[in-house]
């Protein structure tokens, strides 16, 4: 891990799900410090954890050698995850919330993750420039912990 | 690291699968093979029991959904048990309770079953 500026840390990781319980380790960690509740930490550690197996699953089709970069900033409103990869870009900000009558009958098992990361967090955004840069910012704010 | 494990234990028609651990999307596929074994031995009563499960992401929602049409067509059903509080708010949130029976301890399950069939 590398600690940037006060408050603000990157890690890279190889795009594989064999990594995902050490990202959720080092995201809960830093929320906590941030201020969050243990509730709050788990909640973004999910999204992170969400968004980040779609970029193993959708972006890098599993492929380990390929990297994924995840930057956190916080200050003592908000607490701000980048993730970034430089795979084919995947946009699911128009995916509908999941109708799950429907995701049973027809055994479906993915999607559900987008519909998680929106609960969770208090905003989502998606940038992308597939094969050059992908990036997928997750942000929560303290306030609404209070509230 | 905690990793995953899922255990089975047969009681009667009713089969238990106890899951401990972390449930992602790379330990997934372990509860998939559990589930699908339970399948192809046409053992569609099944209890998955979370005392010891410490986490559960979309993955691991998405493994019930993936086999639940099938196994209720098969006049079988997936009853949930023992979940955290941490646990059940993500079944929860994605609306996960009307769609399945959630028991407080597997006795309760295993109770519903017996009614049942």
């Amino acid at each position: 891990m590398k600690k940037l500026k006060k408050n603000r840390f990157k890690i890279r990781f190889p795009s594989s799900t064999d990594n995902l319980e050490m990202i959720r380790d080092f995201i809960r960690k830093l929320a906590l410090k941030a201020g969050f509740d243990e509730e709050g930490a788990d909640h973004i550690a999910l999204a992170v954890d969400e968004a980040c197996t779609n970029v193993i699953k959708h972006a890098h089709e599993y492929n380990a050698r390929r990297m994924m970069d995840i930057n956190v900033r916080y200050t003592q409103r908000s607490f701000e995850v980048t993730i970034t990869d430089t795979g084919k870009g995947f946009d699911p900000s128009h995916m509908p919330k999941p109708d799950l009558d429907k995701y049973m009958h027809e055994a479906r098992k993915g999607g559900l993750g987008i519909h998680l990361m929106r609960t969770l967090m208090d905003e989502v955004k998606y940038s992308f420039n597939p094969g050059v840069k992908n990036q997928v910012t997750l942000v929560k704010y303290l306030k609404s912990e209070a509230g | 690291m905690s990793g995953f494990e899922v255990r089975r234990h047969d009681n009667g028609e009713v089969s238990i699968l106890h899951l401990k651990g972390f449930l992602d999307a790379h330990t997934a596929p372990q509860f998939e093979k559990a589930l699908h074994e339970l399948v192809k031995e046409n053992r569609v009563r099944i209890i998955v029991s979370m005392t010891d499960l410490d986490y559960i992401s979309s993955a691991g929602l998405g493994v019930f959904m993936g086999f639940i049409e099938e196994i209720r067509e098969k006049g079988g059903d997936i009853k949930l048990s023992s979940m955290s509080e941490k646990v059940y708010k993500v079944f929860d949130l994605l609306g996960f309770p009307s769609l399945y029976e959630i028991f407080d301890d597997e006795s309760g399950a295993l109770a519903r079953f017996n009614e049942t069939y």
